[in-house]
């Protein structure tokens, strides 16, 4: 099952399944294969200032 | 065809700018800064010195290649001095630029407290990425600093630099830590806290006067007790930058006052981030502007879209108490309902009738509740009655 992160910070939310082609992070890309190095494309914080969404 | 002329490249001016090119590609863009227009996190400038990282590390995309990926014109280190509302132009650095819609995201300058002393050109305060290098250079060798303010900046800065080994107190007048946003309960396990990850607090008091002294800094308390520090750092609040739209006759009573539409008193004049008022309320945070941002590029693009504001629960980046605040509204009649929490604390407002019209968690347990909690709270704000042009434009 895939999961969705949520940027803490501006409300992006970062879902495995779809990955972030536009940054080179293909679907279904794990959050933890996601590069530390990766910032939120709206607002450009960091991976830590991301929270699992628990529905 | 006059462009579109968007003044600021902060979060607000660079997210709405992405925003409207996802719907209009081509329409003439001219973005305008005072400073260098890269594009960067200001939220990461209060937790980033933990992590080692410098003022250019935090550079995400300098404004050249801003230009390109939005198609737009970038002037940068060029200051607006006047916006002429009548001829549809403005002057920056003595040029007249002619703009079809105009977009104030001028952001929000630090508060200056009106401090005595032979020092007070050494209070420092970080508001942007050139203030974050000055910052980090004036910090080499130091040991101690003080906080003025201790709001969510301030309690942000604190933890990041103890947890560096700083000695860092924090003065306030206020009674407890985020003074604004929480009740006494959880404005004190904060305290608690971040006084158990090294932080000093000398609340109820305020600073007086700043002065040199031999070894470092003197700072006077009100109580005539004395302080001393290598650096000062201030952090007491933030004063939207809305000069330029008082000169030009448009109505700003706190902020630049904007309807539902981020519509100013002008027709042509809009604005939204940290420089506006809505509703009175002036709302510095990253998830409003966002969604001021997606709304106000579909206005601007020919699909008037009144801002919707969601509850929008703000996180506060210490990581010694992670703590997550969703302010109720202004006017609300209600009252925080507390718990404690073996390792926090909970807090939820609610109106009589019983709904819930905001929450404070702190701590690991507590703040799982967040989403769950932040889908009860349904319109934050109420839908605004649309202001007429002719209501608010200036007598
Ligand atoms: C240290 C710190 C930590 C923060 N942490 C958080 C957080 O964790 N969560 C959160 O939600 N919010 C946080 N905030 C608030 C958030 O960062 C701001 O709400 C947001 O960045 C404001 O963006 P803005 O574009 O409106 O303003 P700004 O970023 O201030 O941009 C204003 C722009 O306008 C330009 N400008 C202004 N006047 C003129 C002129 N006359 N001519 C030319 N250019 C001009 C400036 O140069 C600048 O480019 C934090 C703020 C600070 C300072």
């Amino acid at each position: 099952m895939f999961r969705q992160y949520l940027c803490e910070i501006c409300g992006h939310i970062y879902d495995e399944a779809l990955g972030a082609p536009q940054e080179g992070i293909a679907p279904g890309t794990r959050w933890e294969d996601v590069p530390d190095s990766w910032v939120c494309p709206d607002c450009g914080v960091t991976k830590s200032d991301f929270g699992l969404c628990e529905s | 065809m006059k462009p579109l002329i968007i003044v600021g490249t902060g979060l607000a001016g660079y997210t709405l700018a992405r925003e409207y090119r996802k719907r209009e590609p081509n329409v003439p863009l001219v973005l305008l800064t005072d400073d260098d227009g890269a594009f960067y996190s200001k939220p990461r400038l209060s937790n980033a010195f933990k992590d080692g990282k410098s003022a250019d590390q935090l550079l995400q995309m300098p404004a050249d290649e801003m230009a390109k990926q939005l198609n737009a014109t970038i002037l940068t280190g060029v200051c607006v001095s006047m916006i002429d509302p009548q001829a549809n132009t403005l002057l920056v650095d003595g040029q007249t630029l002619a703009w079809s819609k105009l977009v104030l995201a001028c952001g929000a300058n630090p508060v200056r407290l009106p401090l005595a002393g032979d020092a007070v050109d050494q209070v420092l305060s970080v508001n942007n990425r050139l203030d974050y290098a000055s910052f980090r250079e004036a910090l080499i060798g130091k040991r101690s600093v003080v906080l003025l303010g201790a709001g969510l900046i301030g309690c942000e800065f604190a933890n990041d630099l103890a947890g560096h080994g700083f000695a860092v107190t924090v003065v306030d007048c206020a009674p407890h830590p985020l003074g604004r946003l929480l009740p006494v309960e959880g404005g004190a396990a904060l305290q608690k806290r971040l006084e158990q990850a090294g932080v000093r607090f000398r609340l109820g008091s305020s600073i007086a006067r700043v002065d040199r002294s031999a070894a470092s800094l003197k700072l006077t308390l009100d109580d005539a007790s004395v302080l001393d520090a290598d650096m000062v750092l201030s952090a007491v609040g933030l004063t939207p930058r809305a000069e330029l739209a008082t000169a030009a006759g448009l109505a700003v009573q706190r902020g630049i006052v904007t309807d539902q539409m981020l519509q100013t008193s002008h027709p042509d004049i809009y604005a939204l981030g940290d420089v506006v008022q809505i509703d009175g309320w002036v709302l510095p945070f990253v998830l409003p502007l966002m969604a001021q941002a997606r709304a106000l590029a579909a206005t601007l693009s020919g699909q008037p879209t009144p801002v919707h504001y969601p509850a929008f629960p703000v996180t506060v980046k210490t990581p010694a108490c992670p703590t997550v605040i969703c302010p109720p509204a202004l006017g609300i009649d209600g009252q925080w309902l507390n718990k404690t929490l073996p390792d926090g604390w909970r807090g939820e407002y609610r109106s009589t009738g019983g709904e819930l019209h905001g929450f404070a968690l702190m701590g690991e347990t507590a703040i799982r509740d967040r989403l769950l909690l932040a889908k009860q709270i349904k319109d934050w704000l109420p839908v605004l009655p649309h202001l007429s042009t002719t209501e608010c434009l200036p007598a």
